[in-house]
């Protein structure tokens, strides 16, 4: 939708921008989690400090590019109405797969082409099952996940490290932007940079070329889709292809960051992304939500490992409660807005 | 017209599904610039042959022909490349879209940087514009307009496929009089445009509003084509169904109404009403009795309804059922004292669409004795035998899931299903909506057998002519409140009912105009 693309409000006035919001009420969500996350930004630099400066920042784009590009594979398939959870299980595959081929002395880059490919043949047989053999893209993509963490366990159940002069590594490593004073230093790595492109490249699909548009339409009504003529089945493997790519992709990411690859990396994750594309204004029920709102909703989840990080009196454990906390009050801005919109 | 060539020809057409002929040597023409009417009653075969034609059903038998080449269609998009377009009775468009959008969708105007959304939205607007829909904003959201103006939006995106073939599957059934004509505005301007168009409706004051031919289909077979003016409405409907029109007219006729006996009433209710619903009202009910519910859509018929079976709590007055003094505030408490309620809403709320018909006759039974004691097949045979025949259920299969029937034959299947709980009262709300003509001929006449055996029927209907020929007391209601309670007798026909809910109001002029429509459609 080109809504995000305008200026929210013309300077004249509150009712005036409430009309606006209520036009565009779709867009609400993913506003409320921006407000949300400079929220965050605001009460954590005034409780703990030095959250608004350069290193904080970039760290946060590092530590959570994985993160990004996943939960923007998770929006293609949830704006179709769909889910996938094998996303997770996809990483730990891929990973450790990767970083076993170039311990074994396969070309690093050749290696990192086929951690992205298992994640597409991974999209491609969820997207087969739920076209063509019509499973619940939740029990396909659960399917997946066994499969995706069985095949990793099969392979190694210790970690797998990455020899330190690989040139994979090299995608994790940091890169000074500008130079500040002590170690305050906008960085940033090539990782972030693949998440950058991916979450443009997103966008640019999803709202400028006829197979976005029609992710969304077999959102807001796959049958209506259908009768519209539009490439339902096509567009549907799309969606899960695009995600399993988006996962191997990710694992490389991820992998190039920490250097090393065990086969329960990423549990939970799949949960992680959905959560994020639903704190960014997704709906589960497909048809609305905006990548870039996806982008927010990973770093409000970043974010918030940070602050509680620094808080240091709440225990990691509390973290998961955090999460679902903010979750529900999202999913019941959601519900509200969809009862405005029936009226 | 008939001296140039048909655009569409479907020769000799057959489609089987397993154990019916649903097509049978079939045949369809169609000419450019003409209104066709498909005519039938449910199950005839037009959905079957629009689908045909529209390449979501493959024939087995039989050729189409387009602009006289022979065509093999494979799908929705194939058939609209061909310029083959339909608008559904459901409009079937992206509600969380935009306007332009659900127009453009699939043919945006594409640039350099991807869809030109500025492009885009200007050739939507040009093509509402040609069908005097100029003033809608392509930004908005579709979901924001109301259902008659959607369906508008529906035909003007097949306008953008450059269609050459328009097919209209039930496009008026939830539109009021005002709508139905801003769409035939439209139909005609397209028509005059050199479109064939397929109107298919059960409305047959529509089809002789606006169609130049028609062709009529009987049980799946071809019955005729004819010059919509050479055919008039008795010998059209006795085309669709295959017989005269005497067993309609007997109904019609039927003067003898039955006489209530002094004993008590089966149900009464005093001071019944909910708030925002309906104001408190007086209803007694009588065993071997059809009551009638008149009024506008919006009156309170289904509200009171509702309240009487308990599917929502009343906050004022007092029930008894036969005297004793009754708490109806669930409908399991209205199923345990035998009242069983047939809801107008036959697709959500009604039929349960991917069980067969053998589960949907005997669920309401099923409720009724509780999960834990199960039915026995045989007593499900039982209800299932009995219903099916007494009813007249087509196909005669219990075992077919009770989507594939017409929506005539699952209305009677709803009705065997609260028939089978033996009820001493029965809601109707709606019973004989968007059914064919015989079908409705049927189940008026069940319902009059049902009374005659001494049920208590309570008979909900929009249209007031079938109020009228189908009650003995006929309740009035306007607004959200009872305003008469009428007699059935010869004194009592629709214009008298119309007469007393417009003079009810005086000061409003609408009313009586509005009123005449809703009555004669």
């Amino acid at each position: 939708m080109s809504t995000l693309t305008q200026a929210p409000a013309e300077p004249t006035g509150v009712r005036a921008l409430a009309k606006r919001l209520s036009l565009h009420l779709d867009t609400l969500p993913t506003a409320a989690a921006v407000v949300i996350f400079i929220g965050m930004i605001v009460y954590g630099e005034a409780a703990y400090g030095r959250i608004v400066q350069f290193n904080t920042l970039s760290n946060l784009l590092i530590n959570n590019a994985h993160l990004i590009i996943l939960t923007v594979g998770l929006t293609f398939v949830i704006l179709t109405g769909g889910i996938d959870l094998s996303v997770g299980a996809v990483i730990a595959f891929s990973s450790v797969a990767g970083v076993m081929l170039m311990n074994a002395g396969w070309n690093p880059w050749i290696a990192m082409l086929v951690m992205v490919l298992i994640g597409t043949a991974f999209g491609a047989a969820s997207g087969i099952l739920i076209q063509y053999f019509h499973v619940q893209p939740f029990i396909a993509t659960l399917a997946m996940m066994f499969l995706g963490r069985g095949l990793a366990s099969i392979l190694s159940t210790v970690p797998e490290r990455l020899a330190d002069d690989s040139p994979v590594r090299e995608l994790g490593t940091q890169i000074k932007v500008y130079d500040g004073p002590k170690v305050n230093d906008i960085a940033i790595t090539p990782g972030v940079i693949i998440a950058a492109v991916v979450v443009l490249a997103a966008f640019f699909v999803l709202h400028r070329t006829r197979t976005g548009r029609t992710v969304y339409a077999i959102g807001g009504s796959e049958q209506s889709a259908q009768l519209m003529g539009l490439p339902v089945a096509a567009t549907k493997m799309w969606v899960y292809i695009i995600s399993g790519t988006l996962a191997g992709l990710a694992a490389v990411v991820y992998t190039a960051r920490l250097g090393s690859a065990q086969n329960i990396t990423g549990i939970g994750w799949e949960l992680d992304a959905i959560a994020a594309a639903v704190i960014g204004g997704t709906l589960l029920t497909g048809g609305a939500g905006f990548v870039l709102g996806s982008v927010v909703g990973a770093l409000v989840l970043g974010l918030m490992n940070v602050l509680i990080t620094r808080d240091g009196s709440i225990p990691p454990e509390a973290t998961t409660i955090i999460t679902g906390g903010i979750l529900l009050v999202f999913v019941l801005l959601q519900r509200a807005v969809l009862a405005r919109r029936r009226e | 017209m008939p001296e140039s060539l048909p655009i569409v020809e479907m020769v000799g057409i057959s489609i089987a599904f397993p154990g019916v002929k649903a097509l049978d040597e079939v045949g369809l023409r169609l000419y450019p610039g003409e209104v066709h009417a498909l005519m039938g009653e449910n199950g005839a075969g037009k959905s079957t042959l629009i689908k045909a034609l529209t390449g979501v059903y493959k024939i087995d038998e039989g050729e189409i022909r387009i602009a006289g080449e022979p065509r093999r269609l494979g799908g929705t998009a194939d058939a609209q490349s061909a310029g083959i377009s339909t608008v559904y009775q459901e409009v079937n468009l992206c509600a969380n879209l935009t306007i332009g959008e659900n127009v453009m969708l699939g043919h945006e105007v594409r640039g350099p940087a991807g869809i030109n959304w500025r492009a885009t939205n200007k050739a939507a607007a040009k093509t509402l514009a040609k069908l005097g829909l100029g003033h809608l904003n392509p930004k908005q959201s579709l979901a924001a307009l109301p259902l008659a103006l959607q369906q508008l939006v529906a035909i003007s995106r097949s306008m953008v496929l450059q269609c050459k073939v328009l097919i209209l599957d039930e496009p008026t059934s939830s539109l009021d009089a005002n709508e139905v004509e801003q769409l035939f505005a439209v139909v005609r301007n397209l028509r005059d445009q050199g479109v064939a168009i397929l109107f298919v409706s059960h409305f047959l004051d529509q089809v002789y509003a606006i169609s130049d031919r028609l062709t009529v289909l009987r049980n799946g077979r071809f019955e005729g084509e004819y010059r919509t003016e050479e055919l008039d409405r008795a010998q059209l409907i006795a085309k669709m169904i295959g017989r005269d029109l005497a067993t309609l007219k007997s109904l019609d006729a039927k003067e003898s109404r039955r006489v209530r006996g002094d004993e008590a009433p089966l149900y009464a209710a005093k001071g019944i009403g909910r708030k925002g619903a309906i104001d408190p009202v007086d209803v007694e009910l009588h065993r071997g009795e059809v009551v009638g519910l008149a009024g506008l859509l919006g009156s309170g018929r289904t509200e009171l309804a509702r309240l009487i079976y308990g599917a929502d709590r009343p906050d004022t007055g007092d029930v008894a059922v036969d005297g004793e003094k009754a708490e109806i505030t669930t409908p399991a408490k209205a199923l345990a004292k035998h009242i069983a309620f047939s809801s107008e809403n036959r697709r959500d709320e009604g039929i349960v669409r991917d069980l067969s018909v053998r589960e949907n006759l005997v669920l309401a039974v099923q409720a009724r004795r509780g999960w834990a004691r199960p039915l026995t097949r045989r007593e499900q045979d039982a209800v299932v035998a009995k219903y099916m025949d007494a009813l007249g259920v087509r196909p005669a299969d219990p075992e077919r899931p009770v989507r594939l029937l017409s929506g005539g034959n699952q209305q009677k299947v709803l009705l065997g299903r609260w028939l089978a709980t033996e009820p001493d009262l029965l809601i109707l709300d709606e019973p004989t909506r968007g059914i064919d003509v015989g079908a409705k001929a049927e189940i008026q006449e069940y319902v009059a057998d049902l009374a005659d055996e001494g049920l208590a029927v309570l008979f909900i209907s929009s249209e007031i002519e079938e109020v009228v020929r189908q009650s003995d007391r006929i309740i009035v209601l306007k607004d959200h409140r009872k305003i008469a309670e009428l007699e059935g007798g010869p004194g009592v026909s629709a214009d008298s009912i119309v007469t007393v809910i417009a003079e009810d109001g005086l000061g409003d002029p609408n009313a009586d105009a509005a009123v005449r429509e809703e009555a004669t459609t």
